[in-house]
């Protein structure tokens, strides 16, 4: 039955294609045009990758000043002792919104797609979509005058349970819980502020990608006697994977980035273990933070340029593991 | 198939909103530009036309009143973030005097404004900290062989905040705020603070310190003081606080007074007067038996008895504050915020605007405006005849 049924549907697909093309080439002027705009597409495509190559560029030449002086000679060690804690902190913050993001990302997607009546379901998207229009100034004001003391007690709770309490009874306790919380204006809270800003982002892509699972794969399951949630595991997820793959891969993009709400949430300098006392910092923030006051030129200036760099190759890598991810499962999306 | 397409599309996006995330840093407010609409009348372009009748009139008599009232056209600064009050208002000030001058100041931080006056983007550089010798050979190339100089503009008192609640006067001296800042004092009712506030009911409430977490001159002469003043503090004076000493942070001086603000018991740095508007209890200051308040009076007295720092231009203000000091009643936690020019300009008309300008600022009238509306302690006589001399070197 199905594969009639697309086979039927590809050949009125293809059939009105013939006469068309062939109106289409005897049309000089339609022609010109289609053209013209296949070379306007060319063009902002490669556009982009020139852009891209330019940041890439710019950075790597400005970056020499931090791994290479000329009295010292070659300083990488310098560098990467410097440099490591703000990329760990970086990556730590954007999976750690990753964690709390995704699913409920994913899961409003699907309430959206699959289970609200369809009126309701327009309104919920509407509004998910507005989260994304928020200034991340918004948000980190958010952060830092809401959220943060009401998260106070539960860092107090980690801190005395996971902490404080098997140090004593057990010799041991989970370093990330170690320290005072303060005035809760940490990592952990810059994440969660993070979790809320990912997810307009990846909710929308899976959305789209959600609705668009045939329709004669879901009948295909209920059919079959799955309940409502089998028929997403067996019909939906499989076919959206790499959509939803994409989304939260966009979101970890959105999350490695952001500056102006970590910022705001986050206080204090220095590495330390713990992810709920002030201190840490991320990439971003210690770019924003130092830049204005520094003299251009200065070793200072490159380190700062470097860790854009750093952060510029992080990026890249994160998505080439996703696009990698998402050819690798292509052949078992269930679109074939 | 759809599917792929799709993956396809959403890949190219995630590769592009990499570029646009990356950047997403904050704005610094522009200097406002007022009365621009006076100028149109006289076109002024500072880069070709000179004008032979001009080009030396004014340098001769700039030591004393100087008349700005021929002067017109643009002139262009940006830099630190500290006298933006003042400056803001000079900005406004000023074209009422002239012919029609229009100022820009551009609050962009004090490395990036001397970036900008450096490569001639701008006429002017607003900066917290003095040049350094690399600077220095590079604004000899752009202002001539005499190079750029410093002009010391607002003397700005940096105060000790508290927010601790039933106090409302506190005395401390330099180890004790040293131990303070460096976590080795941490409850308010320590014997040290108590040796200093006989009769002050200190209660046992965590001390919370807040500082800056951007780069700022506040903090370079905040670590400044600490390093000459104190045995405690082993850090070198940076811009940047020391990091195995951070504590809760804020970011820009009313990021670090709401921080202190929203917790009992917190101590902060920050200029003076800002601190009194934003309801921190200043810190009083004893040194040999004496206190003092942070002030405009003794803030000025401080850079009076200190040093010029020398080795750059002829013309140079650069001071090297002396901050150790044992003097009774001495105010050493300042800061001098400085305007930047050049000796050279490429044009006589940039010259004489440049010129007028910057004696405008250092005079006793500009001086009076930014102590009402930013507290800076005025500059002294001695002080402004000298700016006023080392600005009559400007040339065009």
């Amino acid at each position: 039955m199905t594969t009639d049924s697309t086979d039927t549907r590809a050949q009125r697909r293809k059939s009105p294609k013939k006469p068309e093309n062939a109106l289409v080439s005897a049309d000089r002027a339609g022609a010109g045009l289609d053209r013209g705009f296949a070379g306007l597409a060319k063009a902002a495509g490669i556009f982009i990758l020139i852009i891209l190559a330019f940041v890439a560029i710019f950075l790597s030449w400005n970056s020499v000043g931090a791994l290479y002086q000329e009295e010292e000679g070659l300083i990488i060690g310098r560098f990467l002792s410097y440099a490591w804690p703000f990329a760990l902190g970086t990556v730590v913050v954007a999976i750690l919104a990753l964690i709390m993001g995704a699913p409920i990302a994913i899961a409003v997607a699907l309430y959206i797609s699959h289970y609200a009546p369809p009126k309701a379901s327009k309104t919920i998207g509407y509004i998910i979509d507005l989260l994304a229009a928020i200034p991340s100034v918004v948000y980190g004001a958010w952060g830092m005058f809401v959220l943060a003391p009401a998260m106070v007690p539960l860092y107090h709770w980690l801190s005395q349970w996971l902490y404080t309490w098997p140090e004593e009874n057990l010799g041991w306790g989970i370093p990330f819980f170690a320290g005072s919380p303060g005035l809760g204006q940490n990592i952990f809270t810059a994440s969660v502020v993070l979790a809320v800003m990912i997810l307009p982002i990846i909710s929308s892509v899976c959305r789209e990608i959600f609705i668009q699972t045939p329709k004669l794969h879901e009948e295909a399951a209920l059919a079959l006697g799955a309940t409502r949630w089998e028929m997403i595991k067996m019909a939906v997820f499989p076919f959206a994977r790499p959509g939803i793959i994409s989304g939260v891969m966009l979101g970890l993009g959105r999350a490695l980035g952001e500056t102006m709400a970590v910022v705001m949430v986050v206080s204090g300098l220095g590495f330390q273990l713990s992810i709920i006392s002030p201190g840490n910092s991320t990439i971003p923030r210690e770019i924003a933070l130092n830049f204005g006051e520094t003299g251009h030129g200065t070793e200072r200036w490159h380190q700062l340029v470097a860790l854009g760099l750093v952060l510029f190759v992080i990026t890249l890598a994160v998505n080439m593991v996703a696009r990698w991810i998402v050819s690798r499962h292509k052949e078992f999306s269930g679109a074939n | 198939m759809k599917v792929a397409s799709f993956g396809r599309a959403a890949a190219i996006l995630s590769v592009a909103s990499l570029a646009l995330v990356a950047c997403n840093g904050d704005d610094t407010e522009n200097g406002d530009d007022n009365g621009t609409d006076e100028n149109d009348t006289v076109d002024t372009d500072n880069g070709d036309d000179t004008d032979a009748e001009e080009t030396d009139e004014d340098n001769g008599e700039a030591s004393g009143d100087m008349d700005y009232s021929s002067l017109s056209g643009d002139l262009s600064g940006s830099g630190a973030s500290s006298f933006q009050l003042a400056i803001q208002e000079w900005a406004l000030e000023f074209p009422n005097l002239t012919a029609g001058v229009n100022v820009d100041y551009d609050a962009v931080g004090s490395g990036d404004g001397r970036a900008n006056f450096l490569n001639g983007a701008d006429s002017f550089a607003g900066s917290d900290a003095l040049m350094s010798d690399e600077e220095f050979a590079q604004s000899q190339e752009r202002c001539g062989e005499n190079g750029a100089f410093h002009l010391p503009t607002a003397i700005l008192p940096i105060a000790v905040g508290v927010n601790l609640e039933g106090v409302d006067s506190l005395v401390l001296d330099g180890e004790t705020i040293a131990q303070i800042f460096a976590g080795e004092i941490t409850s308010w009712d320590d014997e040290a603070i108590a040796s200093l506030n006989d009769g002050v009911d200190l209660p046992d409430t965590a001390i919370t310190v807040v500082h800056r977490q951007d780069s700022s001159g506040t903090t370079e002469n905040f670590t400044d003081y600490l390093n000459q003043a104190t045995d405690t503090w082993t850090w070198e004076a940076d811009s940047e606080w020391p990091g195995e000493v951070s504590a809760e942070t804020g970011d820009g001086s009313s990021g670090v007074i709401s921080a202190a603000q929203s917790v009992d018991g917190a101590i902060t740095y920050v200029d003076a007067q800002q601190a009194e508007d934003g309801g921190l209890t200043l810190v009083e200051l004893e040194i040999g038996g004496e206190t003092s308040a942070p002030s405009a009076e003794a803030a000025a007295q401080a850079v009076a008895s200190s040093e010029l720092r020398g080795g750059q231009a002829e013309n140079d203000m650069g001071f090297e504050l002396a901050r150790a000091t044992d003097e009774p009643g001495a105010y050493p936690i300042v800061q001098v915020a400085y305007t930047i020019w050049c000796n050279e300009y490429d044009s006589a008309e940039e010259a004489e605007l440049a010129a007028g300008f910057a004696h405008y600022i250092t005079s006793a009238e500009a001086q009076q405006i930014a102590a009402d509306v930013a507290g800076a302690a005025p500059l002294n006589d001695d002080l402004i005849s000298q700016a006023h001399e080392a600005i009559s070197q400007i040339s065009g």
